[in-house]
């Protein structure tokens, strides 16, 4: 099999490519449990981690993932850089890359920056979120925790519930789980469901008007964080109604499937989308998909270093 | 690397020598190590643990107990990440005991440029501080690129390096044997170095 050296999203992605990512996932887990966390393995590899967004979890993962990987990482952040003296995006990566970089590592407002970056860059490219496109890190270490909760991902019921149309963890986790034979519905207010996503999978993709039917059809139920400037455009009355109608609580998982699971991608906003008490219930494996998060990135980073590669079977040194 | 393309020059083992060189093996181990106390098997995937089980089963009835066996995997240590080759498929590494103090039998199947076992050596440093570090291989292939020798070993052979000593175990190929065979397409040498 021959893999790409980029991530830009898991749209696309084969199923044989996903299940080697969180096969090798599982081995760097092991890895992070030994006395001596860390190992060789990117040794001289330099990798830039580009956030032109706030970020805390995904960039803390991601260098995180770097250091137990012994590769040299710099991070970038907006402010106080030459972007917020006006240079452009593509001439700022051309010029980190002339400094000799392997991989970069970029979360960027603008749905598509990781595709553009991928088009004028020769190091490998890893999207760690794009607008309101993709965030294939996050749906690979969400399907890495359900594989480990169910042992399985195919044919298993995931309902994402929330703001699916602005949501780029929506979007991968749609498409990897569709690809992974999973079966996926969406959820959420009229206004933050897109239109594009369902007819896109021709109706493979279940739609629930009542996050009710959707907890009670569910075997993992993942709870999208509700970006509270929705309520400023006017996509929503208010908060309180949203958490009403669409919050994921105690009392609506009494209905539920008594080994169902509840995922969320941070950070919270208790008390709206999720109730305080579930976040840190027996039914939350919010902390399960943190650790699994630094897991999976190594197993990226791993995976996508050193170009275009055949991977094969066997050690012959 | 296997690769499929080869042709057998000569039959090192067969399923009755190797059994016996296995036997001889685990008594030496006991032998040298003066019971089995301290000890503990580290393989080295795929064929490494196929081996350290067999010989965990021959020691069983001469200090009856079992020993320990955890499983190596050196993919994450190896010294070609910067070169472009291909990428290998990572398996499961799985020490579930605690190595500190220990005597442990490292144990693989082909020795030759030792790079593997510089790897393994490094891994299982992270894992702790053993009392010793012993390597056990079925075959001794020369062709050393680092100064590394096997404590036990079943058979030294001489070999060129366009040949190449494939190991069979029941348990991974379905019958047991070890063969000096030549690769027939130039991949395999070039995996190899």
């Amino acid at each position: 099999m021959i893999i790409s050296k980029h991530l830009l999203g898991l749209e696309g992605v084969q199923r044989e490519e996903i299940s080697l990512i969180l096969k090798t996932a599982q081995s760097f887990k092991e890895v992070l449990t030994r006395p001596i966390p860390k190992v060789p393995t990117l040794r001289g590899k330099t990798i830039v981690n580009l956030f032109f967004e706030a970020s805390t979890r995904t960039r803390i993962s991601f260098e995180l993932a770097e250091k137990r990987l012994s590769a040299d990482s710099i991070n970038f952040t907006t402010s106080g850089s030459s972007v917020a003296k006006g240079e452009t995006l593509k001439d700022t990566v051309r010029n980190i890359e002339a400094m000799k970089i392997d991989i970069v590592v970029i979360r960027h407002q603008a749905s598509g920056a990781a595709h553009f970056l991928a088009q004028c860059l020769d190091a490998g490219v890893i999207n760690a979120g794009d607008g309101q496109h993709e965030h294939p890190t996050q749906g690979l270490l969400d399907m890495m925790t359900l594989q480990e909760k169910f042992g399985r991902l195919q044919g298993l019921k995931v309902a994402i519930v929330g703001d699916i149309t602005h949501s780029r963890v929506a979007r991968s986790n749609i498409h990897g789980l569709m690809t992974m034979g999973a079966a996926v519905a969406i959820c959420g207010p009229a206004t933050l469901l897109p239109r594009d996503i369902p007819a896109a999978f021709g109706g493979d993709l279940i739609v629930f008007k009542k996050v009710d039917e959707a907890i009670r059809w569910a075997d993992a139920v993942n709870v999208l964080r509700l970006q509270l400037e929705r309520q400023k455009s006017g996509l929503l009355p208010s908060l309180r109604e949203y958490a009403m109608h669409f919050g994921v609580t105690r009392r609506r998982l009494e209905a539920a499937k008594k080994d169902v699971v509840i995922m969320h991608p941070g950070p919270i906003n208790r008390g709206v989308e999720l109730e305080s008490d579930l976040a840190d219930s027996e039914f939350s494996v919010i902390l399960d998909q943190v650790t699994n998060g630094v897991a999976v990135r190594m197993a990226v980073l791993y995976l996508k270093s050193g170009g275009e590669q055949e991977v094969v079977n066997g050690n012959g040194l | 690397m296997y690769t499929s393309d080869y042709k057998i020059k000569a039959v090192l083992m067969d399923d009755k020598s190797l059994n016996r060189t296995l036997s001889r093996l685990a008594h030496q181990i006991v032998e040298s190590n003066r019971g089995a106390e301290n000890l503990v098997f580290v393989g080295i995937l795929t064929r490494g643990v196929q081996i350290a089980e067999r010989l965990i089963e021959k020691i069983e009835p001469i200090e009856g107990r079992r020993l320990p066996l955890g499983m190596l995997d050196i993919t994450f240590y190896r010294d070609d990440m910067l070169r472009k080759l291909k990428k290998p498929r990572v398996q499961a590494t799985n020490i579930p005991f605690d190595i500190d103090g220990k005597v442990v039998m490292l144990v693989d199947d082909v020795l030759y440029t030792g790079r593997t076992i510089r790897a393994a050596l490094d891994a299982l440093m992270d894992f702790g501080r053993p009392a010793r570090i012993q390597l056990a291989v079925l075959i001794d292939r020369g062709h050393r690129e680092l100064p590394i020798e096997a404590d036990f070993i079943g058979q030294e052979v001489k070999t060129t390096a366009g040949e190449e000593v494939r190991v069979k175990l029941k348990n991974v190929d379905g019958e047991d044997g070890v063969y000096l065979v030549e690769a027939l397409s130039e991949t395999k040498i070039q995996a190899s170095q």
